[in-house]
């Protein structure tokens, strides 16, 4: 099984009373135990197409599975269900609650799927610990630097052992050194073999950390590499 | 979700006092007004209701409320006691008067004139005196608020000297009675005393108070009075509604009631609606961050709710204890004497607030549900 294998993807967006196709033709597998990088120019559509693989947003055309589950006549409730369920998400902004602490935050999904609070934070606060955040559980987000912030996302994103992790710009809002160590800890993730990690970037100290790259412009899936093979 | 719910709220110290704000002002603003207004407005028929003898008002058919004093003729009290069923009928006079007192102040009063036999519309709660010193034909019973107000030292046991009409009246009693919608003091005598000091082309007989033998309906009777005598009789609680009724449609009372009630409303609202919208809006990227990661509309209401339902709580509480506190201080002030927060007035401010609440929440709530999770990524 892929984790993720898409065909044909294309995406409309509407622009006042025009349709404009920001994705065209995009077609992939994503292997599990694998870290696949997507990168390219500013614009060229890496999020729209991670936002449809994950379910956020609906193809115009073409056909989607995520971890064996067909996404294209799949119901929007169904999506937030498979989203909670299966994928974990790591934002270039953190995007985590200020009144809440760390652990809290990184057990959001664990409380969507109708845990307890204390245990939830519980679990989450064990997975904080694997990554790096020993003893900061129980810290605000404003207490925490922009790296340990990301690393709380990290935890959200693992917390309710998802089988996809997307990522988009993990590291933009980080320092190099930073970003390396959050890298890192994705990099260990993706070696699990029931796990796929996918990452889009426009950083390219950190390809290295890819199994796989695939190289995308203008809305179109130009190239499919290995890091070492990858001419930028 | 409801720990997250009550985290977020309270994480926001500023917004989370805001709201509470909001729902406090609008609650006393709306409570107190209501129940000043039911004071108020109860008032115009405590004249009525503080004679409890009486099962039934006679009076000229003119008559649209108790401080109106239409003159009947001395015959209709024998018109009247001759009706079947009726087991008393006595005179009552009611009307303004003039004192004066020994340094030549004058003073309007409301003079009482009750049967001097059964004193019947005499107040009953003696503080000073006894009831029957008004048998008295130059004695007098006066209200505690209406001694207080002319000799403010409160010494109700000494006896005050008056002149009403050039007639020599001593006080020699003072009651406790409910207030009345006119607050000037009020004087009870007999009815022949006040025949006597009144002048005599003055309304005699305004008033006619009639009990009714046992095991008969008031509502019949005052119906067989009324077609006997071709007079109006009016049971105490037709009477007192028909008071009521007249201040609130001749009079300006309900349209400022009004105003100020709808005002605390229209602030209230405001207030909570706007904070509301800016906490949601504030937090909007939190919410998308939510709905990304899996937390459902349904759960988001759910946060919402729970955040609308302990500030809608915490502010009523605040507002009705307030209010409550605002009675309770103003107790002994003649102003608000006798007015409460009554339940009735409780539970209508109480939906009155889970709707601005409620309409609050649609208002913010659309932006959360229409929200795209797909924002998270935009940075
Ligand atoms: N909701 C939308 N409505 C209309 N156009 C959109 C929408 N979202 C994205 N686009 C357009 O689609 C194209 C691809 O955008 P996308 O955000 O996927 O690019 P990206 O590769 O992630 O860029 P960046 O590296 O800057 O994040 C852009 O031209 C963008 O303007
Ligand atoms: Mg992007």
């Amino acid at each position: 099984m892929h984790a993720v294998s898409f065909r044909n993807i294309a995406k409309d967006f509407p622009i006042g009373d025009d349709r404009v196709r920001v994705l065209h033709d995009c077609s992939a597998d994503i292997a599990l135990g694998q870290m696949t990088m997507l990168v390219g120019p500013s614009g060229c559509g890496k999020t729209t197409l991670i936002s449809i693989l994950s379910g956020i947003l609906t193809a115009s055309e073409g056909e989607v599975t995520v971890l064996g589950q067909s996404l294209t006549r799949m119901r929007d409730h169904h999506k937030v269900l498979l989203r909670r369920e299966r994928i974990g998400f790591i934002f270039q902004q953190y995007n985590l609650l200020p009144a809440l602490t760390a652990a809290e935050n990184a057990a959001m999904p664990l409380m969507a799927a109708g845990m307890k609070l204390p245990e939830a934070a519980e679990r989450a606060r064990a997975i904080l610990d694997g990554i790096g955040m020993q003893g900061q559980g129980d810290k605000l987000p404003r207490q925490l630097s922009g790296g340990q912030q990301q690393r709380v996302a990290i935890a959200r994103a693992l917390v309710h052992n998802p089988g996809l992790i997307v990522c988009d710009e993990p590291t933009a809002a980080l320092d190099a050194a930073t970003g390396k160590a959050v890298m890192a800890i994705l990099r260990d993730i993706a070696n699990d073999p029931g796990r796929a990690v996918l990452v889009v970037t426009h950083d390219n100290r950190i390809y290295n950390f890819a199994d796989r790259i695939l190289e995308m412009s203008d809305g179109r899936l130009i190239g499919d590499f290995a890091p070492d093979a990858f001419q930028h | 979700m409801r720990d997250v719910a009550l985290k977020m709220l309270l994480g926001d110290r500023a917004k989370y006092i805001g709201l509470i704000f909001g729902v406090t002002f609008a609650t006393l603003l709306m409570a107190q007004q209501v129940s000043i207004f039911t004071g108020i407005m109860s008032r115009t028929a405590n004249a009525i209701t503080s004679v409890r003898e009486a099962e039934i008002w006679v009076m000229d058919p003119r008559v649209r409320y108790v401080d109106e004093v239409e003159p009947m003729r001395p015959v209709e009290l024998s018109n009247v006691r001759s009706v079947a069923g009726v087991e008393w009928a006595v005179p009552h006079y009611k009307g303004l008067a003039t004192v004066r007192l020994p340094d030549g102040m004058t003073q309007q009063v409301q003079l009482i004139g009750v049967d001097d036999v059964s004193l019947v519309g005499l107040c009953t709660d003696m503080i000073a005196g006894q009831r029957d010193v008004v048998r008295d034909p130059q004695s007098a019973v006066i209200d505690r608020n209406g001694f207080l107000f002319v000799w403010p030292q409160g010494d109700f046991a000494t006896a005050k000297p008056l002149e009403l009409n050039d007639n020599r009246l001593t006080v020699r009693g003072v009651c406790n009675t409910q207030p009345t919608f006119l607050t000037f003091p009020i004087l009870y005598v007999t009815y022949d005393a006040a025949m006597e000091m009144t002048p005599p082309q003055r309304n005699k007989l305004p008033f006619i108070l009639v009990k009714g033998r046992a095991g008969q309906s008031p509502e019949a009777l005052a119906k067989r009075i009324t077609q006997q005598t071709g007079l109006q009789a009016l049971t105490t609680s037709q009477f007192q509604w028909r008071s009521i009724n007249y201040y609130l449609e001749r009079t300006g009372i309900p349209i400022n009631f009004g105003i100020t009630i709808a005002l605390g409303a229209i602030i209230g609202a405001a207030i909570t609606a706007q904070t509301f919208y800016i906490f949601v809006v504030e937090n909007l990227k939190q919410f998308a961050a939510m709905k990304a990661v899996g937390v459902t509309n349904g759960q988001l209401l759910q946060i919402v709710l729970t955040q609308a339902g302990l500030v809608g709580v915490i502010g009523y509480g605040l507002g009705i204890g307030f209010t409550a506190l605002f009675f309770f201080v103003t107790k002994d002030a003649p102003a608000l004497q006798g007015f409460r927060l009554y339940g009735e007035i409780m539970a209508g401010t109480a939906i009155a607030i889970a709707v601005i609440i409620l309409a609050s929440i649609l208002f913010s709530l659309g932006k959360v549900f229409r929200l795209d999770p797909a924002v998270v990524f935009r940075g």
